[in-house]
């Protein structure tokens, strides 16, 4: 993307809260039509970044820039109503007292006519064509998101700040709102930037994710980039469950059940850890005790007994304890699949698929 | 079935019970409230006769009250003066209680509310004859301008008046205009002034276009909780006004007690009180756009 069309610039952003740094040195560029996705757990920060942005909460350091316009830094602290910032709430804030279209119409500062033009092309677009006279309180919540969505992009806004949107939603309401406002908000052009706890979520908005914990940002990268490649072992944690396998490297080679791992770059004698999802541990049956023969991308394998198994629809989760160290592992097998306890299975897991990280301290 | 047991019967049923609890307050109600109100409604379609009230019915004290110019003027000064006093206190109020809401912190607010009832704890003679003696002839405000020289005989203009009664009854009923407007701002999701803001209008035009709008139900209370026990007060135009500029309330005392004239009193408190639920009504119909349609 070239530089021009970078619409939101924020850079070494801080903010403390009685002492306590809630946002600590946060940059992060999108441009237009692009979506990043703040993720991150409850009280990372994520949620103070975002009204930073709005201007309704003021950082302590840092800058802000909206079109390479400064609306926030040493000198600047331009209010929330200058700033060209849509933003919708995870409570909609829809105003009560107004009906539908007077909500839309609340920032467009047009003639009346053009008013109602805007309001129906946006209710329209919102696939919500007739809903104007209504009041918020007679609508479902999908309904009221929308409208928000429609009030938010009314007046055009070049950033448009999301803020859990899709939280107070029904779970099988909310993809196909999500994909309508994605949609939408392509159409519209504005930098948007979602701020969410829900990976899921994150990887289906976003074009990029920001990975945010205790303040910072670990990691910025497409959805396939930081779910692929974690930084570390929380990062890796944040999108699914983990089986961890600790070793000791030395001379840059871990042994583990699955064999020997190259462990370059940590530190002799020092213990790793080897994470891996459920879905990249393969599943083999235990042939009259002999065991299959791996491929050299899946390394050695090893034998396990079964402690249980639990049905989840898309797929089954196999808790097994392996025999060499008695250490628990979780495999996730696609479609049905429920070996009774007791029973013996060999697994392997994909060498690619593994990520190995420092044991922390 | 017997009648005992019936009673039996009823006596443990949840609407017994019910009615066993609500009838110590609805005894009261009726003694106190309804009896009275029914006597006053009788009494004004009786005839008056020398010190009874004798049992002939007659619209005349109706006709009376509504064409004696002297029983107009006086009940549109009451008005005017009940609308003056609730006015200045709603517009008085309004300021407090917002501040409290929105810039007083949430831990210091009970304090605030106490605060604000203060008053309430001294009698409401006492903070009227406060105001007669701040307010006098010789009160604090004449004899300090005397005393600077800045005049050289006693204001009239500020006391035994009109504007007197409305300063007076405006602080006597301040904290009641407070704290229902307080209660609608405490309600006000605070994201809605956010959203207001970004959606580009400065934080005046919000409080404007959000705040006021959704205050509205408060303000109404507020209203009504001044407006209509102002104009059946007389205790303030008496010490205040030293008699001499008599509101309605006046004009009744001094015809039930001292003109012994019942019934023409009585035809005037019904009317003054369909006056003011006519008024009240009006105002409700007025604004009721803004009283319903909320979450």
């Amino acid at each position: 993307m070239s530089q021009s069309s970078v619409r939101l610039e924020i850079q070494h952003l801080s903010r403390a809260f009685g002492g306590v740094p809630v946002v600590s040195d946060v940059s992060l560029t999108i441009a237009a039509g692009q979506v990043t996705c703040l993720l991150g757990p409850s009280g990372c920060g994520k949620s103070t970044t975002l009204r930073m942005i709005a201007g309704v909460e003021r950082p302590d350091s840092g800058s802000i820039r909206i079109d390479g316009r400064p609306v926030f830094d040493a000198r600047t602290n331009l209010p929330p109503e200058a700033r060209s910032v849509g933003l919708i709430f995870q409570d909609f804030a829809l105003f009560p007292h107004l009906t539908v279209a007077q909500n839309v119409a609340f920032g467009l500062k047009t003639d009346r006519e053009a008013k109602a033009r805007r309001v129906d092309e946006l209710l329209e677009r919102v696939n919500l064509p007739g809903f104007g006279p209504k009041h918020p309180h007679q609508l479902s919540g999908g309904e009221q998101q929308r409208v928000a969505l429609a009030r938010a992009l009314a007046p055009r806004p070049k950033v448009m700040l999301m803020d859990e949107p899709f939280s107070g939603l029904d779970n099988r309401l909310r993809d196909g709102i999500r994909d309508t406002t994605l949609e939408v908000l392509k159409e519209e052009g504005a930098a948007v930037l979602l701020v969410t706890h829900e990976p899921d979520e994150a990887l289906r908005m976003g074009d990029e994710i920001a990975l945010m914990r205790g303040g910072h940002i670990v990691q910025t990268g497409a959805p396939y980039n930081v779910y692929n490649a974690p930084v570390d072992r929380a990062a890796a944690a944040f999108f699914s469950d983990i089986n961890v396998i600790r070793g000791v490297s030395r001379g840059a080679l871990t042994e583990t059940p699955f064999g020997s791992f190259l462990t370059p770059g940590h530190a002799d004698g020092g213990t790793v850890e080897i994470v891996i999802r459920p879905q990249h541990l393969k599943i083999d049956l235990d042939r009259a005790g002999r065991g299959p023969s791996p491929t050299p991308m899946d390394g050695t394998a090893a034998r396990g007994t079964v402690i249980r198994a639990r049905f989840l629809g898309r797929e089954s989760l196999v808790e097994l304890a392996l025999d060499e160290g008695g250490q628990r592992l979780t495999a996730s097998v696609p479609g049905v699949f429920l070996p009774k306890p007791g029973t013996v299975l060999w697994l392997m897991i994909r060498r690619d698929r593994c990520f190995v990280f420092p044991h922390p301290a | 079935m017997s009648l005992a047991t019936r009673w039996a019967r009823f006596r443990k049923s949840e609407g017994g019970s019910g009615l066993a609890l609500v009838s110590p307050t609805a005894i009261y109600a009726i003694l106190l409230l309804a009896a009275p109100l029914a006597t006053i409604l009788l009494f004004s379609v009786l005839t008056d006769g020398y010190l009874v009230v004798e049992p002939v019915f007659t619209f005349g004290n109706y006709i009376e009250t509504w064409t004696n110019r002297i029983y107009r003027s006086v009940m549109m000064r009451s008005l005017g003066v009940s609308v003056a006093v609730t006015v200045l206190t709603v517009l008085l109020a309004y300021p407090v209680a917002y501040f409290v809401s929105f810039h007083v912190q949430p831990s210091k607010k009970s304090l605030w509310l106490f605060l604000i009832t203060i008053p309430f704890w001294t009698s409401y003679l006492i903070r009227v004859f406060l105001w007669k003696v701040i307010l006098g002839y010789n009160g604090v405000i004449n004899s300090g301008l005397m005393a600077t020289g800045i005049i050289d005989e006693p204001l009239t203009a500020i006391s035994y008046n009109v504007q007197a009664f409305v300063v007076t009854l405006a602080h006597a009923y301040a904290p009641f205009a407070i704290l229902p407007i307080y209660v609608v701002l405490e309600k006000i999701d605070r994201s809605l002034l956010e959203a207001g803001q970004d959606l580009g209008e400065s934080k005046f035009r919000t409080f404007l276009r959000v705040t006021l709008p959704l205050s509205v139900p408060g303000i109404a209370a507020a209203v009504l909780i001044v407006f209509i026990p102002t104009i059946g007060d007389y205790v303030t135009p008496n010490l205040i006004g030293g008699g001499k500029i008599p509101m309605i309330a006046n004009m009744i005392e001094v015809l039930m007690l001292v003109r012994d004239n019942k019934p023409l009193g009585a035809a005037i408190a019904v009317s003054a009180m369909a006056i003011v639920t006519a008024v009240s009504l009006l105002f409700l119909f007025t604004i009721r756009k803004y009283l319903r349609g909320q979450k």
